[in-house]
């Protein structure tokens, strides 16, 4: 599904945010990235999500190659992609129904389906019945889970959050983790950035180590977590 | 993509701009407005020109030629030459005034009323005004008709002004080319100011520029708002220049019913109708989405997602 060669993001200003790094996510893994602040894990999972493009090395997700992916083919590419961003990226003039709605009305999707869609997400993170507010109106950590509904209201076959349940309590942590954990389960492939190794090692997943752009762990792993998680 | 699910984008972009624009209501008036009034400055010019062609009947009306007779002809007499002259090849219409008919207008028009109720008796000789065909009325076929009058025996002089015939048709010419180039210029001036606007609004709504990439939305996708945006600044410009064009040209029928009047002429302003209107509509309107375009392909660009 996921597939890093010897994948090098040096951003324009000089920094090198990763080095060297290579690893193999297979479909339907659930992987947790950690490392410390500023080790890359935002610059990995952008790397996935054609947020930004690989300076050396290929990334290639879904058999496809993001290192010469052409301009015009990246929506689509990207609406095959459910993102968390960790500044959740929302509308803030729009309330959390259009929010979450948005990557089924950009997908074309019908009036009725996205209604339904939308309140199944929005019901998975615990916000059912709070669509008709604004972000603003919303405490931080159900702003986080807005993103969450809306990285999932698509049913894409690849998940990639980047610090989901920062700003949560461990209740609603864990079961933020849950869902992305049922979502593997049924083929979803999930990626998670956090610093909460706890959480992560509650789960028995796989984990990617970032230390200063570098994978430190977890590459050369060939899967036994998941074998094992099953 | 199914095509109700296409009508249905369409009409949300298309509501999602009237609901914008309806949102900011003073900066939305004030830009059509100026759009507006762009537009209405050559659609005048060229109302202007439209009608006054119309007014000279292609000159056919213009070129009346005024048979004055010798002052010993009677009105008996003006009659039964009235009657050959309808005979005479290339004359649409004769028309009889009398010397009292020429007075009488004279005395009314004029502001000499006091000094003509000096004179001892009517100075004025009969007139037959003639009427040339529209096909007649070249500048040689009227010159034509001019001699055979000429010949008449009963007739004193034949007026007929050439050369203010000529004269009109190269200044309507004239005119005609400073519709079409004010038309160009003020239309590239409605392109700017759309333009314009759709950037600031571009600027404006930048984050949900960047969050519908995000999530997948193309660039058509991102661009259909600003494109009907920029259409619907195109409707409400041409709405509004026609609304002045109206209110000008009710504002003028009378004065202008009079002045034809006093050329002995029927003749009514009209408004802007029919293909004009349609040329003013489609014109404007797809001004509007080419500026909108022009601008969302340059700005859209920029904004990619950094995230
Ligand atoms: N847009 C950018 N331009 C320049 N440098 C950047 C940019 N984004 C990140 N960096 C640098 O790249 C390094 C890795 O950043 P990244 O955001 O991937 O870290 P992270 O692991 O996600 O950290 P955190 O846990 O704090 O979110 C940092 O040192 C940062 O300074
Ligand atoms: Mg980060």
């Amino acid at each position: 599904m996921i597939q890093f060669e010897r994948v090098s993001k040096r951003y324009p200003n000089g920094r090198e945010a990763l080095t060297n790094v290579s690893f193999f996510v297979d479909r339907g893994e659930l992987v947790f990235i950690t490392g410390r602040s500023g080790a890359g894990k935002s610059t990995l999972l952008k790397l996935i999500a054609m947020l930004e493009r690989p300076t050396r090395g290929t990334v290639t997700v879904n058999g496809r190659s993001t290192g010469v992916l052409k301009v015009r083919h990246i929506p689509a590419f990207r609406r095959h992609i459910g993102v968390v961003f960790q500044d959740h990226k929302l509308l803030a003039d729009r309330p959390v129904f259009d929010n979450v709605a948005l990557p089924l009305v950009v997908a074309g999707a019908p009036l009725k389906e996205i209604d339904k869609r939308v309140r199944a997400a929005l019901d998975q993170v615990g916000l059912l019945g709070k669509e008709r507010l604004a972000p603003m109106e919303l405490s931080v950590g159900e702003q986080q889970r807005v993103g969450i509904a809306r990285a999932i209201v698509g049913k894409p076959p690849l998940i990639v959050a980047d610090e989901p349940t920062g700003n949560l309590d461990p209740d609603l942590a864990l079961e933020v983790m849950r869902l992305f954990k049922r979502f593997s389960e049924v083929g979803v492939t999930v990626l998670v950035a956090t610093h909460d190794l706890h959480l992560a090692r509650e789960f028995g997943s796989r984990e990617l180590t970032l230390a200063s752009g570098q994978l430190t762990g977890g590459a050369a792993d060939p899967l036994p977590s998941l074998v094992a998680s099953r | 993509m199914t095509l109700s699910t296409l009508a249905t984008r369409h009409t949300q972009a298309l509501l999602g701009a009237l609901g914008r624009l309806a949102r900011a209501p003073l900066a939305t008036v004030l830009t059509l407005l100026v759009i507006g009034l762009a537009l209405a400055l050559p659609a005048a010019l060229g109302l202007l020109v439209r009608n006054a062609e119309s007014a000279t009947g292609g000159f056919g009306r213009a070129v009346d030629m005024s048979v004055y007779l010798k002052s010993g002809v009677s009105l008996a007499r003006a009659d039964e030459l009235a009657v050959n002259a309808r005979a005479v090849p290339g004359v649409a219409a004769v028309k009889v005034i009398s010397a009292a008919e020429g007075l009488q207008q004279f005395r009314q028009y004029s502001g000499f009323g006091a000094a003509l109720d000096a004179l001892p008796s009517n100075p004025l000789p009969n007139v037959l005004r003639i009427v040339p065909r529209p096909r007649s009325s070249g500048i040689t076929a009227l010159e034509g008709l001019r001699r055979t009058f000429a010949r008449w025996p009963e007739v004193g002089m034949v007026q007929l002004d050439a050369q203010w015939v000529l004269r009109f048709d190269a200044i309507l010419a004239l005119a005609r080319r400073l519709v079409s180039i004010a038309a160009v210029l003020f239309g590239a001036g409605v392109l700017a100011v759309i333009g314009n606007t759709i950037r600031l609004e571009i600027l404006n709504r930048r984050d949900e520029i960047e969050v519908t990439k995000l999530v997948g939305g193309s660039n058509a996708f991102v661009r259909r708002p600003f494109l009907y945006t920029g259409m619907l600044y195109g409707f409400g410009g041409a709405l509004l220049a026609w609304a002045v064009l109206e209110g000008a040209v009710l504002g003028l029928q009378a004065p202008v019913a009079h002045l034809a009047s006093l050329y002995g002429s029927g003749f009514a302003l009209t408004g802007l109708a029919g293909r004009e209107l349609a040329a003013l509509f489609c014109g404007s309107m797809a001004l509007g989405w080419l500026g909108a375009w022009l601008s969302a392909h340059r700005h859209l660009r920029d904004i990619e997602p950094r995230a």
